[in-house]
């Protein structure tokens, strides 16, 4: 009896085969490196007319900012957008891949997507992944049904809400939500509202930073504001830009040639390391003789030119 | 039959049998604190709810007390280290008392008293599982500082324990100016308990607002904030997406 091994070719999903080892390796001190997560504040409301989705721009890994203006609102559709927070390559490619879904789904159907499609394809896959796509989403859009706001989570599930907050932000911008939120709101409200909450995670939460982003969706079109508000700029920058003290080509050796043999030449070739100059002056009717290193300005002179300052007596700058 | 004495790892900084002694978490916890400074003094917000883990078990706890003449404490975390600490600042108070000198313990002194207490209490790895919020006011100084149980202070303009860090702070740092009136104060302080009542689980809409002049502290009866649930979302919420 042969002992047959039936090759089966992979099903989909992840394979949890290294997981042990992985374990393994954590217990004894080896840790993964840290993903590019999106920190984040993203928020959505609904207003009189459709959806406003803002996010902020900045992009973590670990502790440091590795990106301080990415875009966090994601096209799915024509009238559907989706902010992502989690990590960001998850959020990226499952947005990237609906998106995808719903344009071969409108080709089929010819018409308009709708939110509930996207909301649907979304929760499948992420619950299909139980929770190990860590993308956190709030989707918004227009269609012929009207204006709809949702919310997902990793592990696929969501909620339909009149206004959402999701990432580490998002305590901070539900707070300005559930102090200020009506029914009814208009355009410029919306806008306002999203804003201040938007920023109320930037200035409140050490993951979300840099600017504001913000998304319309109405039943005429959408209106993509990329970095409508941009409260952190960078401060003390000089319109006249900087020019650093030059060292070369300041008139050293000019100098040097004018003091020791009384004539100007007006085009000098570039000092090769340390010039010598010598001269006699006459100090109380004393004659004393002055050695005069003229060093050159470069750079790449410096180690050379350096040792020649050692007993000086006087350095001219 | 060998008796087996609690067994302790040999490397242990700790002494025999101290496990039992210390506190390793809470059990009857109170949810947020949160004060702010205003015009004439200090006002403090918190709610009356002790908590026994996810359930609700006490629904009358004072968890903010007058100190001395000049100060207010308040607290979150577990109830019965604030007892304990009440018992201490009694007699803290008390010995400053009978000094009868024409002096009296202020908001500072008190303070800093807690401070050192939870710091030490802390070294020793048997904190007092709270995070206190102390304000007063003497001689005209308004004072308001924040003591967590790990021994970190600080004291600022408006303060927040636990989930009031999180959810009020935004709000006051948005919203709070120097010189508020008393019912400007108050409002404020109630749309951050409002928030706290939707967003905190532990939160019961049932609080106490404290205030603290250069006069004396008042705390105020039990009440309870309005809430809003009519927004239209709510009423059919998967309308637009059916079996979502």
């Amino acid at each position: 009896m042969s002992n047959s091994v039936i090759e089966v070719p992979p099903k989909g999903g992840f394979s949890f085969d290294l997981c042990k080892r992985n374990e393994m390796l954590a217990k004894k001190g080896l840790n993964p490196p840290s993903f590019r997560k999106t920190g984040t504040t993203i928020v959505g409301l609904i207003f009189q007319d459709g959806v406003i989705l803002g996010a902020d721009t900045r992009a973590t890994e670990g502790p440091i900012v590795c990106d301080k203006n990415c875009e966090k609102i994601h096209y799915m559709a024509p009238n559907i957008y989706c902010c992502g927070a989690g990590t960001a390559a998850d959020t990226e490619a499952v947005t990237d891949m609906v998106s995808s879904q719903l344009q071969l789904h409108r080709y089929h159907t010819g018409r308009e997507s709708r939110v509930v499609t996207a909301l649907t394809l979304l929760k499948k896959h992420l619950f299909n992944y139980q929770g190990y796509v860590s993308a956190a989403l709030v989707l918004g859009g227009v269609d012929v049904t009207g204006p709809h706001l949702h919310t997902i989570y990793p592990h696929g599930s969501t909620d339909t809400l009149p206004f959402a907050t999701m990432g580490s932000g998002s305590l901070a911008a539900m707070a300005v939500f559930e102090s200020k939120y009506k029914e009814g709101l208009t355009r410029n409200e919306g806008i306002e509202l999203v804003t201040e909450a938007i920023c109320s995670g930037i200035f409140n939460d050490l993951g979300s930073g840099s600017n504001v982003d913000v998304c319309v969706i109405t039943k005429a079109g959408k209106e993509y504001l990329r970095n409508h508000l941009q409260p952190n700029p960078r401060t003390y920058t000089s319109s006249k830009g900087y020019s650093f003290p030059k060292k070369t080509g300041v008139g050293k050796s000019c100098l040097l040639l004018q003091f020791t043999d009384k004539r100007f030449q007006p085009v000098h070739d570039l000092t090769i390391g340390v010039e010598l100059g010598a001269r006699m002056i006459s100090i109380d009717d004393k004659p004393v003789g002055l050695q005069i290193w003229d060093t050159a300005g470069q750079e790449s002179f410096r180690p050379i030119t350096r040792s020649y300052y050692r007993g000086a007596l006087l350095v001219g700058l | 039959m060998q008796f087996m004495a609690s067994k302790q790892p040999e490397n242990s900084l700790l002494g025999p049998e101290s496990d039992s002694q210390r506190t390793l978490y809470p059990y009857v916890t109170g949810t947020s604190v949160v004060a702010l400074k205003y015009k004439d003094g200090i006002l403090m917000a918190a709610d009356m709810g002790g908590s026994y883990g996810s359930t609700l078990r006490y629904k009358s706890v004072e968890r903010m007390k007058p100190i001395g003449k000049h100060s207010l404490l308040g607290a979150s975390g577990e109830i019965s280290d604030f007892q304990e600490i009440l018992h201490y600042l009694d007699e803290l108070i008390l010995y400053d008392n009978m000094w009868d000198d024409g002096n009296s313990l202020g908001p500072k002194e008190v303070h800093n008293y807690l401070t050192r207490v939870m710091y030490n209490r802390r070294n020793k790895f048997n904190p007092l599982w709270n995070s206190l919020v102390l304000g007063g006011v003497k001689n005209g100084q308004k004072y308001l500082g924040t003591v967590s149980m790990i021994g970190v202070n600080f004291e600022d303009n408006h303060v927040a324990t636990g989930f009031g860090n999180h959810l009020a702070r935004p709000i006051l740092r948005q919203e709070w100016h120097e010189n508020l009136s008393f019912e400007d104060g108050v409002r404020l302080l109630e749309k951050c308990m409002r928030v706290l009542l939707y967003r905190d689980r532990s939160a019961i809409n049932k609080l106490q607002i404290a205030k603290i002049t250069e006069e004396g502290s008042t705390i105020s009866q039990p009440y309870s904030l309005k809430t809003y649930w009519e927004f239209s979302a709510f009423a059919n919420p998967a309308q637009g997406a059916v079996g979502s």
